[in-house]
C-alpha cells in the first residue's frame, strides 16, 4: 500500500523536559501544532509509523556503528532518559516484528541497513511520540541514521535510505505512515545550547518544501558544522524523509526558534497525492 | 588519550540501569573496568563536568552524566563553561564551544523582534 502519510518534526529534549522555561504562547502554539500533527497522521488510518530517527546513544555506539538501522521486534522500551529529566514516563512502546523485517529485506535491496532485535528509544523517539500517539497505540518501526558518531553516511546516502524505505512501505499490503526527526541548526549539550541558525533552517525548509534533492544534498558536513552546528548533522533524517516523500512538496506547519528547546521547533509535512491518501485498506 | 572509554563508559550508564546500579555500589570498580587515564578518573569520579566537556564528551552523553548526578540544566551548562576557563578549548571532538550570547539575551531578541512583527 503507498505511503499513507510522510512528515518530519523536531525531537529536542527540552520540549519536554523544559517546556515551562520557554514563551507560554510560542510553547502552546508548537504543542498544539504537534498534536494537530498527530490527528492529521493518524487520521490517514496507519497500521504503523516509521520514525526515521537520530538517537543520541541509546542503542548505537562507536564500537559498533551502523550508518543505517532498522529495529525488528515487537516491542520497544523507552525513553532511556532519566524520568525527572525528559519528564516523559518510561514504557514499553509496541512494534512489529513481521513488518520490520519485511520492511528491512525490501531496504536492503539497495541499501545495506543494520536491523537490531533490541532498541530502547531516548528522546529522539520519545518527544515525538508524546506528542504525536500519546496512548502509545501505533505501532512503531525506528529506523536510525548515525548523526553523532563521524564518520557519517553521505546526505546522498541519507537520500537512498529514505527512497529504499519508500519502496518497501509500498511493497507491504500495511498502511504505513513515516516521520523523520531532527533538529536544523543546533548546539545541543553545549555551552552554546539555544544557539539557533534561524536564516539557515528556513532556507533549509525552503529547500524541504520544494523537495529539491539536488539543493538539499548540497551541503557538505564542514558547511553544517559551521552554520548549523553539530546539531545539524541531523538534517539527515528531515532528507530521507523528503526522498521517502517521493517528489511530493512540504508544507511547514510550525517553525519557530525556541532557545530554552535548543531549536528552531519544526513540523511539516509532504503533499501525498490524495488518491493514496484515501486508499481504503482491503 | 582515551576519550573513547570515557565516553564508553557513560554511554553504559546511560542506557543500562545495572550498570547505574554497580557504579552507585561500587565506582571504583566500575571504572577500574575502563581504560582510563588518572585524569579521567578524578573527572569521572568528581564529577567535573567542565573537565570532561573539555576532554571532548559529546554532549549527548555528558548532559545524561549531568542528570545522573543531579545537576539542574542551568548548572551543567555553566560548569561547561567554567571548565573552558579552567582547562582552556575543547580538545577532541565534535562538541566544541563557538561562542553564543545565551538564552536570555537570545530570548529577549526574538521577543523585540516578535514585537516588531
Ligand atoms: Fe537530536
Amino acid at each position: 500500500m503507498p505511503l499513507v502519510y510522510c512528515g518530519a518534526c523536531s525531537h529536542a529534549p527540552g520540549i519536554t523536559g523544559r517546556a515551562e522555561r520557554a514563551d507560554t504562547q510560542t510553547r502552546q502554539a508548537l504543542e498544539t501544532a504537534f498534536r494537530r500533527m498527530g490527528d492529521e497522521m493518524r487520521a490517514t488510518r496507519p497500521d504503523a509509523l516509521v520514525v526515521i530517527a537520530a538517537e543520541h546513544f541509546a542503542n548505537f555506539f562507536m564500537n559498533n556503528m551502523p550508518a543505517f538501522a532498522i529495529g525488528m521486534a515487537d516491542s520497544y522500551e523507552g525513553p532511556i532518559e532519566d524520568e525527572a529529566f525528559l519528564r516523559i514516563r518510561r514504557t514499553t512502546v509496541p512494534g512489529n516484528k513481521a513488518l520490520s523485517r519485511r520492511l528491512i529485506e525490501t531496504v536492503m535491496q539497495t541499501v545495506d541497513v543494520a536491523y537490531a532485535e533490541e532498541w530502547k528509544f531516548d528522546h529522539g523517539i520519545s518527544v515525538p511520540l508524546h506528542f504525536l500517539t500519546p496512548d502509545y497505540d501505533l505501532p512503531i518501526v525506528p529506523a536510525n541514521i548515525n548523526c553523532q558518531g563521524p564518520p557519517l553516511a553521505p546526505l546522498a546516502r541519507a537520500w537512498a535510505f529514505g527512497e529504499a524505505l519508500r519502496r518497501a512501505v509500498d511493497a507491504v499490503p500495511e498502511r504505513i505512515a513515516l516521520i523523520g526527526t531532527g533538529g536544523l541548526s543546533h548546539w545541543p549539550a553545549t555551552p552554546d545550547s539555544g544557539k539557533i541558525n534561524h536564516e539557515w533552517d528556513r532556507e533549509f525548509l525552503r529547500r524541504w518544501s520544494a523537495n529539491d534533492r539536488e539543493a538539499l544534498l548540497s551541503y557538505t558536513d564542514a558547511e553544517i558544522y559551521r552554520e548549523a552546528g553539530q546539531g545539524g548533522f541531523e538534517i539527515r533524517t528531515f532528507i530521507a524523509a523528503a526522498a521517502a516523500a517521493g517528489g511530493a512538496t512540504g508544507r511547514i506547519d510550525f517553525c519557530e526558534p525556541v532557545p530554552i528547546f535548543a531549536v528552531s521547533c519544526t513540523l511539516g509535512s509532504f503533499e501525498l497525492p490524495p488518491a493514496q491518501q484515501n486508499t481504503p485498506s482491503s | 588519550m582515551s576519550l573513547y572509554q570515557v565516553q564508553k563508559l557513560i554511554y553504559q550508564l546511560n542506557r543500562d540501569p545495572r550498570t547505574r546500579q554497580r557504579y552507585a555500589d561500587e565506582r571504583d570498580a566500575v571504572l577500574g573496568d575502563y581504560d582510563l587515564t588518572q585524569e579521567e578518573i578524578g573527572a569521572l569520579a568528581k564529577p567535573d563536568i567542565g573537565l570532561l566537556y573539555v576532554l571532548g564528551v559529546n554532549g549527548q552523553l555528558l548532559m545524561h552524566f549531568a542528570a545522573l548526578h543531579r545537576i539542574e540544566w542551568t548548572d551543567y551548562l555553566e560548569r561547561m563553561r567554567q571548565g573552558l576557563k579552567e582547562y582552556g578549548p575543547v580538545r577532541e571532538g565534535v562538541y566544541a564551544a563557538t561562542g553564543y550570547e545565551g538564552v536570555e539575551a537570545h530570548d529577549a531578541r526574538l521577543k523585540a523582534e516578535r514585537e516588531t512583527r
